[in-house]
């Protein structure tokens, strides 16, 4: 019997196997880092005398409590500056390399990774956030983990871990131009759940994922967790290689051509059997909008909110009739008849300059709609930002309206001051639609750059199609 | 880590699925560098409500938490065990963990006790029927007795035995050093591309401008407030 992707990987980082029901101790190749789930992993080591053993194996960003705006001027919320200033201050310390606020490099750490060259295929990647499984699009294995852990690989550069299982998400056949990695992965949620990932790594397979650029790959990897999943892979081809080539630390010359060698036998082998398989067909997936307060509350966006009683599952039932009561939506309302109040344009899910570009694609010669309060759009990266501002597409959003922002987290979970009020809603490129994660109060709807920006034109829920 | 074998104390039945961990604990928590005191921040929307369940004076000093189904999903965050350690909970017990949580857990000391939902639904029912009830929860037998009812739950045999001794991961991972130093070599030799973030490389630097916010404009408030 063959191997899966994800067990090639483990394998090749197997410090030791572990007995008698003991978990294996896996070596980590790359921990990246942030402000929020540091300060106490730094603390635990100081606490013990310990060092980290791989300083050059560690990079820290500050993304998820940074302001967007005014970052030249001192933060005045004395709590953030605090734990921004906390995580300098543990770089210096310890010797970890960090890219604050200010500095081209700085922004989602998920973003950071990538453009830097630093994510390859092959590698375990971990860091203190969940969306870490984003990394899994160049074929590495990669997933969050909690303080701890943060702790455990600063100090041994190793987890200790159960083998996970494996699942296959086959996406074959030909999309239609309307519809975007986005969508393909709130399907594939809606399809299997919030939890039914659990336990498992989910590869995307078939002709449609084979098709995908980088990053919509890491669009679809980013959100493998909102299915439960530890991670999420695709195998490396020709278009990650075309990435990672000539970017600041991608290999060069000799070791490229040994890394390429290597990189090119990281797939599934043939006869590989997976824990669990799922397929779906590309021509059945439209435009996605999730209507309630879990990722897999979704629907394609010409249909209606769903009845409760329509779910068999008890369960789900009485989390369908909850959010209903939460969003304050009604069954059977048609999707594109909700209006929205704030429109947000970022993220680690959708925030990198494909994005960008669709979404300022939508909005070139429009204005946005007199009843939307605000339209965020915040690059994932500083990168992403000068890229964005040298193509143009800052104007087209500042003539649309929108405000144009520095790179972070921002409105996606809540932190900064880039917040919904209660029973404000949102159209969010994000991730995650938990009640209060925007703010305390707040509703969102999750969907695609494309969408987003077509509702923000339209005042309500809306694809480009309806323009 | 403080050890746990045996935990008696006030059952808090909590009748939600997909309790994500923005739920546990909002973002807003997170800008702490301390890893205690957040039992006020636990459930902090929901306990705005009077009539959430830690609310009532017979729940208020649970101490096992009985809830639905895909608990802990969503952020990494491990201030929701924290949170939860602080406000008092030792157990908690639902039919299916995330992942990241079900490990957070463990590192610092609380139990996540994995039974079926016909369990859960039971429990419930016993925990509402006469509020306050007292349950035990044995790691040893691995059984939870609430009344006269005793039922079964599941928990990995590593981590029941990390659980009941109270050890630390980072020491027992250091007994394994011989190991790590035989990887380190060997991945030296067989990976010698494998990037490392230091000397750091870079694009060329680039000054960054600040975004200056936009001047208010008049907003009539959310759309659901306009009537």
């Amino acid at each position: 019997m063959g191997t899966t992707l994800a067990e090639k990987v483990w394998n090749d980082h197997l410090v030791r196997k572990g007995e008698n029901g003991a978990p294996d101790l896996i070596f980590i190749d790359l921990q990246l880092m942030h402000e929020v789930t540091s300060p106490q992993a730094f603390e635990g080591l100081r606490l013990a005398g310990r060092k980290p053993r791989h300083v050059e194996l560690t990079l820290a960003t500050t993304d998820h409590n940074t302001p967007t705006v005014d970052i030249d001027k001192p933060n005045p919320d004395a709590t953030s500056a605090l734990q921004l200033s906390t995580l300098a201050k543990n770089c210096k310390e310890f010797g970890v390399r960090l890219h604050a606020l200010g500095d081209p490099d700085q922004g989602i750490v998920h973003q950071v990774g990538p453009q830097l060259g630093l994510t390859q295929p092959g590698m375990t990647i971990v860091c203190g956030d969940s969306h870490t499984s984003t990394h899994g699009a160049f074929g590495a294995l990669a997933f969050g983990i909690g303080t701890s852990e943060v702790e455990h690989v600063l100090a041994t550069q190793t987890l200790s871990l159960k083998p996970f299982k494996t699942m296959a998400v086959n996406v074959d056949g030909e999309l239609s131009p309307d519809v975007t990695a986005k969508d393909i992965i709130l399907a594939i949620i809606a399809k299997i759940g919030t939890g039914g990932g659990q336990g498992h790594v989910i590869e995307y397979r078939g002709s449609a994922i084979r098709k995908l650029s980088m990053e919509a790959r890491m669009t679809i990897c980013n959100m493998s967790i909102e299915a439960g999943a530890r991670a999420g892979m695709i195998a490396p081809d020709e278009v990650t290689f075309e990435y990672l080539k000539g970017r600041p630390h991608a290999p060069e010359g000799e070791m490229w051509d040994k890394a390429v060698e290597y990189w090119k036998t990281l797939r599934s082998d043939d006869d590989a059997v997976f824990d669990k398989e799922v397929t779906l067909r590309a021509e059945d997936l439209k435009p996605f909008v999730t209507w309630g307060t879990n990722p897999g509350q979704g629907v394609p966006i010409d249909s209606v909110v769903p009845d409760p009683e329509s779910f068999t599952d008890e369960t789900q039932r009485a989390a369908a009739k909850r959010a209903l009561e939460y969003m304050d939506l009604k069954a059977g309302q048609p999707i594109k008849s909700i209006p929205v109040d704030t429109v947000f344009i970022g993220s680690c899910t959708n925030g990198r300059i494909e994005d960008l570009r669709a979404a300022a694609a939508v909005m070139k010669g429009h204005h946005k709609a007199d009843s939307i309060h605000r339209v965020l759009v915040v690059p994932a990266s500083s990168r992403v930002r000068l890229q964005a501002e040298k193509e143009g597409l800052d104007k087209i959003f500042k003539d649309f309206g929108a405000e144009w922002r520095n790179a972070g987290c921002s409105m996606c979970l809540g932190m900064n001051p880039d917040k919904l009020v209660a029973d404000e809603r949102s159209i969010s490129t994000s991730n995650r639609n938990f009640e209060g994660r925007q703010g305390k109060g707040s509703r969102t709807h999750l969907a695609s750059p494309a969408v987003a920006a077509a509702t923000a034109i339209r005042g309500m829920i809306s694809e480009p199609a309806d323009l | 880590m403080e050890k746990l074998t045996v935990v008696t104390g006030t059952g808090v039945p909590l009748r939600r699925s997909n309790v994500d961990t923005d739920q546990i604990i909002p973002a807003v928590f997170l800008k702490r560098v301390t890893k205690s005191g957040f039992e006020d921040a636990l459930f902090y929307a929901w306990r705005r409500d009077p009539n959430f369940v830690l609310n009532q004076d017979a729940y208020r000093d649970g101490k096992i938490l009985v809830a639905g189904p895909d608990f802990g999903i969503g952020s990494s965050r491990e201030h929701a065990v924290w949170a939860l350690h602080d406000y008092g909970f030792r157990v908690v017990i639902s039919s299916r963990f995330a992942d990241i949580f079900y490990g957070n857990t463990a590192k610092n000391g609380v139990l996540a006790a994995i039974m079926p939902q016909e369990s859960i639904e039971l429990l419930w029912k016993l925990l509402e029927e006469e509020p306050g009830r007292q349950m035990t929860v044995s790691l040893e037998d691995r059984t939870v007795t609430c009344g006269d009812v005793t039922l079964p739950f599941e928990v990995d045999d590593y981590v029941r035995w990390r659980l009941m001794n109270g050890y630390d991961d980072i020491d027992l991972t250091l007994q394994h050093e011989d190991d790590i130093v035989a990887y380190e070599k060997m991945r030296a030799e067989k990976f010698p591309f494998k990037p490392k973030t230091i000397p750091a490389k870079h694009l060329p630097e680039v000054k960054v401008e600040s975004a200056r916010p936009v001047p208010e404009t008049p907003w009539a408030g959310p759309i659901s407030d306009r009537k």
